[in-house]
Formats: structure tokens, sequence, C-alpha cells
């Protein structure tokens, strides 16, 4: 048997070395945002980058959010391709109208003369007490708002490969990586976090879920950190006899509803998780996706697992109190299964 | 310790109220130029009066006339190289129409069609802003880019007095400065904001003064001079294609009808002050008046100019209306480059909706 050649990179490395190729296949391509020059990213995305294209192209730019944003749409309207990197995703609040009324809008309010092929790079997620305005994934806030792309990729493979696709789509992209997956020396060591990653230059595609496990006896949809506990509870389950399928959404918008409804098909059971919001959120939308196209293949009511409609708490055990894991995944499954 | 009441401030003017100024600095238009510049003045003044009117017969959407402040706008454009690009918002048509717009264009955008939002790819003219102040960035970032592209156009970000209360408005100006990229910000100050007089969108004694805070320069010009208008934004212009950087015009204006369609300035501001600037310091006057001094203009001409672009404005209409084509469908066009599935699948289901005529 051949034996497979790993190379090993943690998600933030493979983010970085995405954006390394793009910059050199392409002049246009140019990173900005809050220390993302020399210190290369609070989160390690763009390391090495300031060394290697320098203060022209990998920029650092004073704390304005707004200013940043505003200013990658009329630099992408004159042709250029910006990655963006709003350092928290909570920070939206200060530059959502660059967001949401501008990036979002100015291709159809132009009637497609304006292109805007930008990157929105922001770090998302919760799990090291680092409180209210620091811990949201607002997968949903921005999957909300017709315009963009939005994607949260949960391994370094898809970081890289959904990143290069990224800065190849001629729309706006929202490019949410979740800091616990970036594998970072400060944070908590998981295994998730590190992965192959092939040398050269590679695409996932945007709007492709994939089966990460296959099963008989139930559906489980998890994206970004949640899949990785789905995985975990998956195991848990097979020890008891269920045979779980694992769905990673990997993007929010386009969403694959064909991957899923296929899936209960199959399994006739959907349990839904997710790091974001109970109410209004991504596993409302899949919930009634299943109800409207899938509801006849369904054994039992869909069952939704996600942030209860609290802040996330700084306090440890009130943060992991209310974030997902194996645990309640696999007691969710466990109550869907036997019903 | 700065004081702004230490500052000087002083009003770039060319041209007073009577059409009189230094000979020397008067010699250096040229005839045509100042004929030129009149005849844009005077037909967007046309244009507009028209616009109002349509939209009171219920031929066009809401509008947002600029009458009055046509010397900021078209003195401004006219000192443009055809590939700069502009930033308009909502009350730049003047503006647009000077930097190239067909005026069928203007129909169509104010008809609600789909064609009228799309500038044609050969102007640089980003869509019409209709957020205070958004554009301020996004003409920051264009200028950013030729700069990085090793281009030569520079970007011009039109707004007004109420623009510079919003956010937006201060970190352009920081971030603009701090990159040293070639956007000129050019505030028409016309007074109002809606309803809001300007000493209460500001306590500085002048908007172009905020250039300072930005270390970039600001110059105050007399919006209703066309003449100083152009002389100051060619400088402005010129210096920005050298590489100097950024520059904060504040054009003193005065917006002599409503903010929009939609509201009834007699209730903010009376009638005498608007007589006052009607009468004494209308930009069409003084040109004019400069105009007839030099022998280049006589009422013969101008009757029969109103009467040209009248027939234009009624020609034009007629190009945007005669083959309004579209359908309800259109709606999910332009949402991406090309459409989702989920798009397309909403798309079809409402031509089928519409084939079987449950909707119009």
């Amino acid at each position: 048997m051949q034996k497979t050649k790993q190379r090993l990179l943690t998600g933030n490395k493979a983010i970085a070395e995405a954006i390394r190729l793009e910059m050199e296949r392409d002049p246009n391509v140019f990173v900005m945002g809050e220390d993302v020059g020399v210190y290369g990213g609070i989160f390690g995305a763009t390391e090495g980058l300031f060394q290697q294209f320098g203060p022209e192209r990998v920029i650092d730019t004073p704390i304005s959010e707004t200013a940043f944003i505003g200013a990658a749409i009329g630099a992408a309207a004159e042709g250029m391709r910006p990655i963006v990197e709003l350092m928290f995703v909570d920070f939206f609040g200060v530059c959502m109208d660059q967001i949401y009324n501008h990036m979002a809008k100015i291709p159809y309010m132009s009637g497609g003369r304006v292109k805007l092929p930008i990157v929105l790079m922001t770090a998302v997620g919760g799990g090291y007490s680092d409180a209210a305005q620091h811990s949201q994934t607002l997968y949903a806030t921005f999957a909300h708002l017709p315009g963009m792309k939005v994607v949260a990729p949960s391994t370094p493979y898809d970081l890289k490969g959904m990143m290069i696709s990224a800065i190849r789509d001629d729309n706006p992209v929202v490019f949410m990586y979740h800091k616990t997956l970036q594998g970072l020396g400060w944070m908590d060591q998981l295994d998730a976090s590190v992965g192959h990653v092939p040398e050269e230059a590679y695409t996932v595609p945007i709007g492709k879920a994939k089966v990460v496990r296959e099963g008989t006896d139930i559906t489980i949809v998890g994206i970004q950190m949640t899949t990785h506990h789905v995985l975990e509870a998956a195991k848990k389950l097979e020890q008891h006899g269920i045979q779980a399928e694992v769905i990673d959404l990997r993007s929010l918008v386009p969403l694959d509803r064909e991957t899923i409804l296929q899936s209960i098909k199959k399994t006739h059971r959907l349990l839904v998780v997710d790091e974001d919001y109970l109410s209004y959120g991504m596993t409302a939308e899949i919930a009634a996706i299943a109800a409207e196209e899938g509801l006849y293949d369904l054994d039992a009511p869909v069952r939704r697992l996600a942030v209860p409609d609290v802040p996330i708490p700084y306090s440890r055990p009130l943060e992991q109190f209310v974030l997902p894991n194996a645990d309640k995944i696999f007691h969710e499954a466990m109550k869907l299964v036997n019903e | 310790m700065f004081d702004q009441n230490e500052l000087r401030f002083e009003m770039v003017q060319l041209l007073d109220e009577n059409g009189n100024g230094d000979e020397q600095e008067l010699a250096s238009f040229s005839d045509e130029f100042l004929v030129t510049l009149y005849r844009w003045m005077r037909k967007v003044r046309v244009i507009d009066e028209r616009l109002l009117k349509m939209q009171r017969q219920g031929r066009i959407g809401t509008y947002a006339p600029f009458s009055g402040q046509e010397a900021a706008q078209i003195g401004s454009v006219l000192a443009l190289r055809k590939d700069d690009w502009i930033f308009p918002s909502y009350r730049e048509i003047a503006a647009c129409l000077a930097h190239g717009l067909p005026l069928a264009q203007i129909f169509q955008y104010v008809r609600g069609r789909v064609m009228g939002r799309k500038m044609p790819e050969d102007l640089n003219i980003f869509p019409t802003q209709i957020i205070i102040g958004a554009q301020t960035l996004h003409a920051t970032g264009c200028a950013w880019a030729t700069k990085l592209k090793g281009e030569t156009q520079v970007s011009v970000c039109y707004f007004g007095d109420g623009a510079t209360s919003e956010g937006d408005f201060h970190e352009a100006l920081n971030f603009a400065s701090v990159y040293q990229v070639p956007v000129i910000f050019f505030c028409q100050n016309n007074h109002y904001a809606i309803s809001v007089p300007v000493h209460k969108q500001t306590a500085s004694r002048t908007i172009a003064q905020k250039a300072l805070a930005y270390g970039m320069k600001g110059v105050l010009v007399d919006g209703n001079d066309a003449l100083a208008v152009y002389k100051t934004m060619k400088q402005a212009v010129e210096a920005a294609r050298n590489g100097e950087g950024p520059m904060l015009i504040e054009a003193l204006t005065y917006r002599l009808g409503p903010h929009t369609t939609a509201d009834d300035p007699t209730k903010y501001r009376n009638a005498e002050e608007v007589e006052q600037w009607k009468r004494k310091k209308d930009p069409l006057h003084r040109l004019r008046v400069l105009l007839e001094k030099r022998g280049l203009w006589t009422e013969e001409q101008e009757e029969a100019w109103v009467a040209q672009v009248n027939e234009e404005v009624t020609e034009a209409y007629e190009e945007a209306t005669a083959n309004e084509t579209g359908s309800i469908v259109d709606v999910f066009d332009y949402v991406y480059g090309k459409p989702s599935k989920l798009l397309q699948e909403q798309q079809q289901e409402v031509a089928r909706r519409k084939q079987r005529k449950e909707v119009r």
C-alpha cells in the first residue's frame, strides 16, 4: 500500500498560504486590516505575508473598520481584489453599513456594472472566555443578507481551498474562520486545528457541503467548530449502535440543500447543530428546508441544538454551558433516534 | 493652544455677486470656456426644473433637485480629466451630466429602469450613493487602487454639509491622508441637511478647517462662483495627480429648492432667506453678467439655448420611455455575478406564476 505523504499545517498557516499563493499569482490581490502586517494577524491568518510582499500589499490600517471595508469597495471597483480582515466578527457593528448596504448591494444597484471581488475575512467563535463582544459566530447575521457569499470552513484543507475560491470569486465573500481551529499556541490545542494541506494551489467549491461521515440512522448537520463536536459525538453514538451521518455545511451562502435532503432521505432523522444563536439562525433555516422539501422523509420532528438566546458569557462554566459540545449532541441524538 | 477663533478663514472668490472681479484674474479665462461653462449651468438648471415638474406630474419617482448648486457642480467637474472618477450622491445629476452621463439615462434612472442604474462602461462614475457620506470611503479606496496600479486618475467625492457629521466622512479623511491617496473631498455646503441648518450640524466655523485635523489641506471657496470653484478644483486635482495627496474643498452654496420632492422647505426656512439667495447670489446671474460684459451672450441667445435644451429634454425623455421593456422576473438579476441555484429557482417560480397570470 502506498503511504500518503502528510503535509501538516495549522488552520492559520493554511489560510496564509492560500493568500500568499494568490498574491504571487495575481498582482491585484492585496490584504489590509488591523495588525495584519508585521504582526501577521491577531489569529495568524496573514502570517509571513508582510515579510514577503511588504507594506504596499499587506497594509496595516488605522482602527477604522468602516474605512478599510469602504476603501476595499472603491479599490475593488477599480479592478483590485482586496482581502480585508475584520479582526473579530463581533466588530461588525461599527462597519455594517459598508458591508450590507454597499459591499452586498452595489453590484445589484449598478445593474451588474460594478463587480466587487472582495474577501471579508473575519474571526469567529468562542470557548476561550473572551466574553460577549469577542465570542460570537454571527453566521446567520451575514447569511441573511443577499449579495454576499458566506463560508465557514472547518479543516485546514478546506480553509486553504475555500480561501483560494473566495479570492478568485467575482462576488464579495465573507470568509469566517474559527479562532480555535487556527492552531494557535495560546489557545486550547485541538487535533482538528491541524491537518493535511497540499503545497500547491487548489480550490474547494463554495456552496458545497461535505458528508464527513456516512451513516444510516440519523443526519447531524454541523458547521465549522460544531462539525468536530458532531464527529466526536458520532463516535460515541456508534458505541451505542447508532450510525450517524455527519454533514459539514462549509458554506452558508449558497446553502447546499441537496446534500441535506439526500441524507435525510436515507436516515429519516435530522439534528442541526450551530454555535450561533438559536432563534432565526442557521438551524432554523435548515429545519425549514427539511419541513418544506423533506417532511415526508422524516420519521420524527427536526431537533436543533444551538446557543440559547443569550450573549456569550465571560465565566468559563457559563460559557461552556451555552456552547454546543459532543456530550450535548450525543444526548440530543439519542433522544431523537428513540422518538 | 489651537483656537478656531484665531484662525483666518479666507473664501476663494473670483467673481462677486454682481459679476465683478479682479480683471487680470478674469482675463485668464477664455471666451470659449466661459460660454461653455455658462451653457452647462443654464442647461442643468432647465433640466432640474423639468425633472421637478415631471415628478409633480407623476412621471418620475422621488427627486432631489440641485438648483442653486450649478456653479459648484459644473465648475468642479469641468476641471477634471475625462477618465477621473466621480462619486456622486443623489443631488449630483448636474455633475454626472457634465462628466458625460447621457440625459436619457437620467430619465431611465428616475423612472426606476434596471438599465438606468448601470453606468456606461466608458464612464468613470460610481453608482449614485443614497446613504449619507458612505461614498467618501469608496472614493478613497478607488484613489488608493489607482495609486497602487500606478495610474493617474484622481477620484472626486461629492457630498453635502450633513455628511460631514457622519463617521464615514471622518474615517475617509483620516484614511486618505494617512495613505496620501489622490482623492478630492468636495463638500457642497448648501446650508441644510433636509431641515437642519449647518450651524446645528457642526460647531466648526467652517467645514474646510476640518481638514487640518487630518493633516490635509482644506479650502473654502464661494460655491456659487463657478470660476472660483473651477480654479480651486483644478489646483486640487493637479496636486493630487502629482502625488501631493488628498484635499478637502468646501464650496459654500445654497439649495434653492426642497431637499427632495418629499419635503416642504417652507417649514424650516423663511421665504426672505431663500429670496436673498435667489435674487442676490444666484450662480447663473453673476456669470451671465460677465458674459454680457464681454459681449458673449444676449437675451436672444439665452432664449434660443433654453428652447434647445427643453427640446433635448423632451427628446431624451421620449428616447428613455419609448421602449420600456422589462419584467417582474428581472428583480432577481445581478444579485450575484452568476445567479445562485436558489435565486434561479425563485426566478423560475416567478416566471411560471407570471405565465399562469398569477403575477403581472
